[in-house]
């Protein structure tokens, strides 16, 4: 993964109500909580900052209302935010004309919804080659350019179906497969499986990482769902009342939550998938021996039967097969289940 | 349960609370004003009867307005007669080409209309096409009656109206909707034009109309453009602010430009509300086309003008019919195309399948063509040929009318001298101080000062005008009228709601009826009952007691299961469960009912003009022919205000109390 910052957002404020311009002066650019109450503002998003780096994916969760699909309207500028800088791919995506805003839309961004956003009277491989026909790209190129966007999520042989006649899983299928039509640089996803039930999300989820293996886009994405967030992040950013209470890695949210809204979060998550051997070794003993030892980046779901089968402790081992700790049972199950008290 | 079902009953709780305290002050109100009105108009006869040199000569003012725009009006040396010379103009060409294809024929080329028999099959094929079989059988059915009685040509004259004033108000309707949705400050003005202009019935646009275009058929059509645009202007509106906004904004990040988004965003998916629009257009169009024949508008709704003048009731039978079979016609083929869905089946056909319906349709018109050079009687029917039941049917109308009157004649002499004489006679004697106090005291309560000053403002403008009396007397029809129409309607809505049967049978008779223009529900009528205050009342009936009607059935319709279940357990008996629950759960939505019956009624007034009536309505129908042009358009105002008042107070207390009970 190269590290270039790809979307870079900085303070950014998204204010709703009468005149948030001029609430957000009054308060020299800093309102407090107890201002927005008072005034009757609705602070959708406040003062949040972040970078998205290329080829990352970035989850943001948070509770409902806490302000993430408008973070995502923000950069994307369906909404435009009250205050802040938003850098995209270097250029202060702010400042754009209408024009070129469009053609930023057309060519580098991607946009999965959660309730689709199908056109109802289009057939599928029209819906897929809509972003494709407002460029004007004339419509062999386009057809079959959708139809291998249609190939790649798996819906080939529904070209010609239209969306009322497709399920809800299909149907995002196509949303995803519009939204890669023009091979955008950045990919957002605002809860797209969050409208799907459990079992065809699971297989969406999936469908969503072979896609991202085989397509490495940078990706903005939005879940409710923890388990689904530490299945794909390689960040979580937490938001809370319009702020951005965390953003790190799910294994450093796990073990150091930075405040009890998180931890809150981090309970539900799936600790022995989340958590590796690096993070909970103790420092070497002498008892154990490289051999039998686990690699310090293996999760502990992965090594818990060995280590709780050994009476010894087990040997942790960098990439060079060199011993760096040791762990065993009661670190596993501490790590595990969470230190109890 | 308990908690959703106890939610909304403490919220009514507190809030009939609330309407008693309000009640209190409310009636006190209502008395004082009532008091100090009669007080006053002891002392001033103004109060009741405003003098007649204090009377704003308004309606003077605005006849020599509009003769002066008919003949001298001009910028520069650009005469406003010559504009509406030229939008004439334009107006008659299409409909010129469209009576050449339908009756006329091109004499000078020798090329006679499109046969009949080509006409009627070319109609079945389209009801196949958007609706399968047995619309294609209804179409056929209804057009070759048309031909058959010998109503072809006249159908045709009225059918071109519609045909070329339809693609006008549709697209008129279609850009002036895109624009209220693109500017405030457009819909700040349009939007309160098109409340007016609905509420002010047919008639009242011909008057203004005929000073500046003159008797005929354009005339007609200009009428008809402007009275069919409003409704497709809404449905435009409505459709493209419920397109999700998820479609939308998925079109934004598409890349689409403001007019990408217009054309293959929000339009395409607001395909359905924009359908039901024009649906709304073409039977506007065909209402106001037959009215338009008191404007000399030729065609079907001539014919029966001068079929009830004459009192030749099988006549006028026959041709009522036919207005009401083009109608339902139109009407079933619209809507069908409303509901159409894309079928991913039909991509994949070949070329021919899908032109198929046309194909077939070019095919019949050749070959009819063809043979109609041997036989004339396929091109048009000729007289000899037709038939008509109408002097049977006059006959057997006669008799019914014979036969019933000395049952209906006390009936209606009871019913007219004890009930609606003293209701009419009390209306009167009310003075309009009175009125407009309790109407004002009444809008402050329902919807704040705005509404006061606006119905107190109505009223003084029809009473310092000099349209008192008509308008009273419009009020009486009216409020006898809807008494009625809510005495009948309301137990077959509630009916409705407890049988599927019921409903079917009920909602199906309920859209038909009201696909038929205003016009036709003077026949039965006049047949039955002569003229008179009472005929008046019945024809208002006839017309308006269908929402009335169709809203009790949807309010009680969506009474939540759950509320009638914790009714239930709560120990209510089934009575009970009727009236303390459902009944005032649906009441918002029937008082929009009877908001929407009393607008239909005012608007038939206007209507039974025709049969004859002292109201504003009949103001509207004697500036007509004397080009009286201030005194139809106030009259109309008059009664579109009648109209407004009611809305206002009426529907703001339904919205009011849907908002309370949570209903959207
Ligand atoms: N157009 C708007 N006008 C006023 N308030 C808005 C608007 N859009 C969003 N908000 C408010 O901003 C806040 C954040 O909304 P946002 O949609 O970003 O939340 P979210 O985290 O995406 O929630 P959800 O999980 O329900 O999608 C909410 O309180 C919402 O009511
Ligand atoms: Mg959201």
């Amino acid at each position: 993964m190269n590290n270039e910052v790809q979307i870079s957002c900085r303070n950014i404020w998204k204010v709703f109500g009468t005149n948030p311009e001029d609430f957000l002066a009054r308060h020299n650019g800093q309102p407090s909580d107890e201002d927005f109450v008072n005034e009757g503002y609705i602070g959708a998003v406040r003062d949040v900052s972040f970078d998205v780096r290329a080829g990352e994916i970035m989850i943001i969760m948070g509770l409902s209302g806490s302000g993430k699909s408008t973070v995502i309207r923000c950069i994307t500028r369906l909404n435009d935010p009250t205050a802040g800088e938003i850098d995209f791919e270097g250029e202060n995506i702010l400042d754009v004309t209408p024009k070129e805003l469009i053609e930023i839309r057309r060519h580098k961004m991607g946009m999965v919804f959660q309730n689709f956003g199908l056109l109802p009277h289009r057939s599928v491989l029209d819906n897929v080659a809509f972003p494709l026909e407002v460029q004007g790209i004339d419509r062999a190129t386009r057809n079959a350019r959708a139809k291998e966007m249609v190939e790649l999520v798996g819906l080939g042989g529904r070209e010609d179906y239209f969306p009322r006649e497709l399920s809800g899983g299909q149907q995002q299928r196509v949303g995803i497969a519009r939204s890669l039509a023009v091979e955008p640089d950045v990919w957002f996803l605002d809860e797209p499986f969050s409208a799907l039930d459990p079992l065809i999300r699971m297989e969406m989820q999936d469908e969503f990482i072979r896609l991202q293996k085989l397509l490495k886009k940078t990706i903005v994405f939005i879940t409710h769902d923890f388990e689904e967030a530490t299945r794909l992040a390689d960040r979580i950013g937490i938001m809370k009342d319009g702020r951005l209470v965390q953003l790190c890695t799910p294994e450093e949210m796990v073990l150091n939550p930075a405040d009890e809204y998180v931890a809150e979060f981090a309970k539900k998550a799936p600790r022995g998938r989340i958590i590796s051997a690096r993070a909970v070794m103790g420092p070497l003993v002498d008892t154990v021996s490289a051999e039998n030892g686990v690699n310090a980046t293996t999760k502990i779901g992965d090594i818990a039967a060995q280590v709780l089968n050994s009476d010894a402790p087990v040997a942790v081992l960098d990439d060079n097969g060199k011993p760096i700790g040791a762990v065993d049972r009661a670190m596993i199950t501490d790590a595990l289940f969470g230190e109890e008290g | 349960m308990t908690v959703t079902a106890s939610d909304p009953g403490a919220g009514a709780m507190k809030n009939s609370i609330g309407v008693l305290l309000k009640k209190h002050t409310l009636l006190a109100q209502l008395v004082g004003i009532t008091a100090i009105g009669m007080i006053i108009s002891m002392v001033w006869e103004g109060a009741i009867r405003w003098p007649a040199e204090l009377v704003l000569p308004l309606k003077f003012w605005l006849t020599d307005f509009f003769k002066w725009l008919g003949k001298e009006a001009a910028i520069g040396d650009y005469k406003f007669k010559e504009f509406t010379r030229s939008i004439s103009w334009v107006l008659a060409q299409p409909l010129k080409w469209t009576e050449y294809a339908l009756f006329r024929g091109i004499k000078m080329l020798g090329l006679p209309p499109i046969p009949w028999v080509a006409f009627v099959i070319g109609v079945g094929i389209l009801g196949h096409w958007i609706g399968g079989v047995r619309l294609a059988i209804f179409c056929i059915v209804s057009f070759a009656y048309l031909a058959v009685f010998g109503l072809w040509k006249d159908s045709m004259k009225t059918l071109s109206v519609v045909l070329v004033s339809v693609p006008f108000a549709a697209i008129i309707g279609l850009w002036l909707g895109i624009w209220v949705t693109r500017s405030r400050k457009a819909a700040a003005i349009i939007t309160p034009m098109f409340d007016l202009m609905q509420a002010t019935p047919h008639m009242a646009y011909l008057v203004p109309i005929v000073i500046l275009f003159g008797f005929g058929q354009v005339p007609a059509m200009m009428a008809t453009v402007i009275f069919a645009m409003p409704p497709m202007a809404r449905c435009v509106i409505l459709g493209i602010q419920t397109v999700p906004s998820d479609v939308i904004e998925s079109g934004r990040m598409s890349g689409c430009t403001q007019r990408q988004l217009l054309w293959k965003v929000q339009l395409p998916t607001a395909k359905r509300t924009l359908m039901l629009g024009l649906d709304q257009v073409v039977m506007q169009t065909l209402a106001m086309a037959v009215i338009a024949s008191l404007v000399g508008a030729a065609g079907l709704g001539q014919k029966l003008l001068f079929s009830l003048q004459q009192l030749r009731l099988g006549a006028a039978v026959e041709q009522g019919l036919a207005i009401v079979l083009i109608a339902v016609v139109l009407d079933r083929l619209t809507q069908a195309y409303a509901y159409r869905q894309p079928q991913h089946l039909l991509i994949h056909k070949t070329w021919f399948h899908k032109h198929a319906h046309l194909l077939t349709f070019l095919v019949v018109l050749i070959v009819t063509f063809f043979l109609a050079s041997f036989w004339k009687e396929l091109a048009i029917l000729p007289k000899k040929l037709t038939f008509t039941l109408g002097r049977d049917l006059d006959h057997v109308v006669r008799w019914i009318s014979k036969e019933s009157y000395d049952y209906i004649q006390p009936v209606r002499d009871f019913i007219t001298v004890s009930m609606l004489i003293p209701l009419r006679d009390f209306y009167l004697w009310i003075p309009w101080l009175v009125v407009m106090g309790i109407v004002g005291v009444a809008g402050f309560y329902l919807g704040g000062l705005a509404v006061a000053g606006l119905t107190c403002f109505l009223i003084g403008m029809i009473v310092i005008t000099g349209f008192w009396v008509p308008a009273v007397l419009t009020v009486y029809l009216v409020s006898a009228s809807v008494v009625i129409c809510i005495l009948i309607g309301l137990p077959i809505g509630i009916w409705a709601s407890r049988s599927e049967r019921v409903a079917r049978v009920s909602m199906s008779i309920c859209d038909t009826l009201q696909t038929f223009p205003s016009f036709i529900y003077l026949i039965p009528v006049i047949m039955l009952f002569k003229v008179g205050d009472l005929s008046n009342i019945i024809a208002i009936l006839a017309y308006a007691s269908v929402p009335a009607v169709r809203y009790t059935y949807l309010g009680l319709k969506r009474v939540p299961e759950v509320l009638k279940e914790a009714a239930l357990a709560n120990g209510c008996t089934p009575s009970q469960k009727f009236w303390k629950v459902e009944l005032p759960f649906a009441l918002p939505e029937i008082m929009l009912g009877i908001n929407q019956t009393i607008m239909m009624a005012l608007a038939m007034t206007a209507i039974t003009a025709l049969i004859g009536s002292q109201d504003l309505g009949q103001e509207i129908y004697r500036a007509l022919p004397t080009a009286d042009t201030g005194r139809g358009i106030l009259a109309g105002l008059g009664i579109a205000s009648i109209g407004i008042i009611a809305d206002r107070l009426i529907g703001a207390w339904a919205k009011e109390r849907k908002a309370i009970l949570g209903i959207s």
